[in-house]
């Protein structure tokens, strides 16, 4: 399993589009994704699930990725993460 | 003849005929049933996502082409509800488990979805969610059922839009290529579609009251703007007939096109300021071809409602400075934001209120929410720096109001300017006078204030306690009354008085009744929808002011009702 822990900086939290682009990036994965925020944990590639989190500005949370592309899907969220401003 | 001649209020001037477009949501109900075959059931729910994501991805893309990408976002955000594993894979289990059909599965999970993220009351983004999953839900439905959703979007050939009414974002998505006319049940000159139709410059009939139920989809209709009628199923002779009105009207257009770059100059050779009313940055090029020699009403509004979350201040910095240059230096007011009434921003819930009207809105949130109003008064004073920017505050009722709301000002350019951005010095500030307490005390607000801009439709109804948007008593919209002529010629008098500019940017700016009468009693600036400009400034160069003055002495001191004034300009003006 591959794991990696991110501390939100956006204003508005995981949301809006930011939300959807995480989500999409996810769903190119075959591997299982969650994300993690205080004692609740979703499935990333579930738009629902990730906003029902509401994980706002500060929140610190965790992806993990278990599967054959494990290692290629955090990769590429974190990159996403990153490019939308998301945590730095 | 044809078919049926429908009456409604002419919003927007122009003829055009086409065939019908129903934006009217189909029958979406149905009943709970037990099924047996659970894979079969299961499958169909399959069927009716993957054909709703087929629809809505020709949706996105037809809207990035005709719209942009950010109207497009909408539809992005409901393609990835719709591939959502856990939704789907809750529906299935209902399915399996309890035995019912896809249609009810279907709304049992969006149900607690929805109540999920309403219930999120202090997350207006998440409250706005709930809308993308009931819209979703009413498409997957949709195909469930075999009937059509219709949609905005993917209107591709020339069609006039029936609407029962039409909401900001059905305008959003309206492109005007194709969309050559609207006629709605209800609203009435100064609701939202009839505005925008203006915006669009398109004709629109509001308030026909029974389009929806009197057109069908496809069906040819005349629709006629200027005199507010709909012809349903028009005989050859009509179509001629009416064509000919549109080539009529063209040539006027054409002979009023002959004015644009002179200036506005009455009879006698008075100068008054004519002026456009805009709601986005887009609306410039109707600016410039009706030369306009200002943007008189700049409704930021738009810039709020167009958007999925508070537009910062960036956003709205790039969108007034586009404007501001545009204008090459000529004036452009700014009223900041005018929310609540009948405008509403899914992302700001505002309380729920016996008399919207009268309640929280405009300056009363922004004094209340200056976190907000701070990101607007820099933007603006950021934009300022690139022309002529005025302020305009709306809905203020005492000084008090615009004294706190010029002193966030005060404090916003302080910090700006201590940290070196370039802010023009010479900003005005004015107010909107639409409140009669504000009328009444024109003359003392006079002495602190820049400028007056008279909002007559909302001063209308305040006046004459009548909801603008209700039709019972849309008699009392009486723009000629003498008592509101007499509250209009206080506050031109009291601006005057103390150096200051009176302004107009209600309809009635642009009401060829009015503006002869508005011309005697001094009124300075008109400002009104671009494609009324060229029209009014037609009409200013026949007018005599000296005349006026007297014609309006007389309709304030003598006249007692609306139709005496309004029969008074027309024999004495018009020769009727």
């Amino acid at each position: 399993m591959e794991k990696k822990e991110f501390h939100v900086i956006a204003d508005t939290g995981i949301h809006a589009r930011p939300a959807t682009l995480l989500v999409q990036s996810a769903s190119k994965f075959n591997s299982e994704i969650t994300l993690q925020y205080q004692d609740k944990s979703v499935n990333l590639k579930s738009i629902m699930g990730v906003m029902s989190l509401g994980v706002g500005k500060d929140a610190d949370v965790t992806i993990s990725a278990e599967g054959a592309d494990e290692a290629d899907a955090i990769a590429a969220l974190a990159d996403t993460m990153k490019k939308e401003g998301l945590s730095e | 003849m044809a078919e049926k001649v429908l009456k409604g209020i002419a919003a927007s001037d122009g003829i055009a005929i086409a065939k019908a477009y129903m934006l009217v949501d189909p029958d979406l109900s149905f009943e709970k049933t037990t099924v047996s075959d659970t894979d079969a059931e299961i499958q169909r729910l399959h069927d009716a996502f993957d054909a709703s994501k087929a629809e809505l991805q020709v949706i996105k893309d037809k809207a990035v082409e005709n719209l942009g990408a950010e109207e497009a976002e909408v539809f992005e955000a409901h393609i990835t509800i719709l591939s959502d594993p856990e939704m789907l894979g809750q529906i299935e289990g209902k399915i399996k488990d309890d035995k019912v059909n896809a249609e009810e599965a279907l709304k049992e999970v969006t149900d607690t979805f929805i109540s999920m993220f309403e219930a999120m009351t202090d997350n207006a983004y998440m409250q706005e969610r709930a809308g993308d999953i009931r819209d979703v839900t009413k498409r997957v439905l949709s195909h469930l059922l075999g009937v059509t959703l219709p949609s905005p979007a993917l209107i591709d050939s020339q069609v006039i839009v029936v609407a029962h009414d039409l909401t900001p974002s059905d305008t959003a998505q309206l492109d005007r290529k194709f969309v050559k006319g609207f006629i709605t049940d209800i609203g009435g000159r100064t609701s939202h579609s009839a505005i925008m139709s203006r915006t669009l410059e398109i004709p629109a009939v509001v308030g026909s009251e029974t389009a929806t139920a009197d057109i069908k989809a496809g069906t040819t209709v005349i629709l006629d703007g200027i005199n507010g009628e709909a012809l349903v199923d028009p005989t050859d002779a009509e179509i001629s007939d009416y064509q000919q009105k549109a080539k009529d009207f063209a040539a006027q257009k054409a002979e009023w096109e002959k004015l644009r770059n002179e200036a506005t100059v009455s009879k006698d050779g008075k100068h008054f300021e004519l002026a456009s009313n805009i709601g986005t940055p887009d609306d410039m090029d109707g600016v410039l071809d009706a030369g306009s020699e200002a943007v008189g009403l700049f409704r930021s509004e738009f810039l709020y409602m167009n958007s999925p979350e508070l537009p910062d201040e960036d956003t709205q910095f790039e969108a007034y400075k586009k404007v501001v240059e545009g204008m090459k230096g000529k004036p452009v007011i700014v009223r900041t934001m005018d929310i609540g009434g009948d405008k509403h921003l899914p992302y700001l819930p505002l309380p729920d209120e016996m008399n919207p009207f009268l309640g929280y809105r405009a300056i009363r949130i922004s004094l209340d929410r200056d976190d907000i109003f701070r990101t607007q008064l820099r933007a603006l004073l950021r934009a300022s720096h690139y022309g002529q920017l005025r302020i305009m505050f709306p809905m203020i009722a005492t000084l008090d109001e615009f004294r706190k709301a010029k002193g966030i000002f005060e404090e916003e350019k302080a910090k700006l300017v201590a940290a070196g951005t370039p802010v023009a010095d010479d900003i005005k500030l004015g107010i909107m006078i639409e409140i009669p307490a504000a009328a009444i005390l024109a003359d003392q607000f006079a002495k602190e204030v820049d400028f007056f801009s008279i909002g007559t439709n909302d001063l209308i109804q305040y006046s004459f306690a009548a909801d603008r948007g209700n039709e019972h008593v849309s008699y009392l919209y009486q723009p000629y009354n003498p008592s509101l002529l007499r509250l209009i010629k206080h506050v031109i008098d009291a601006a005057h008085a103390n150096g200051r500019i009176a302004g107009m940017c209600g309809e009635v700016a642009g009401d060829q009744v009015a503006v002869p009468l508005l011309m005697g009693l001094g009124l300075d600036e008109f400002s009104m929808s671009s494609t009324s400009v060229l029209k009014t400034r037609s009409l200013m160069k026949t007018i005599d002011t000296t005349k006026m003055a007297k014609l309006a002495d007389k309709a304030l001191n003598d006249c007692v009702t609306n139709e005496e004034v309004k029969e008074l300009v027309e024999k004495n003006v018009f020769g009727k």
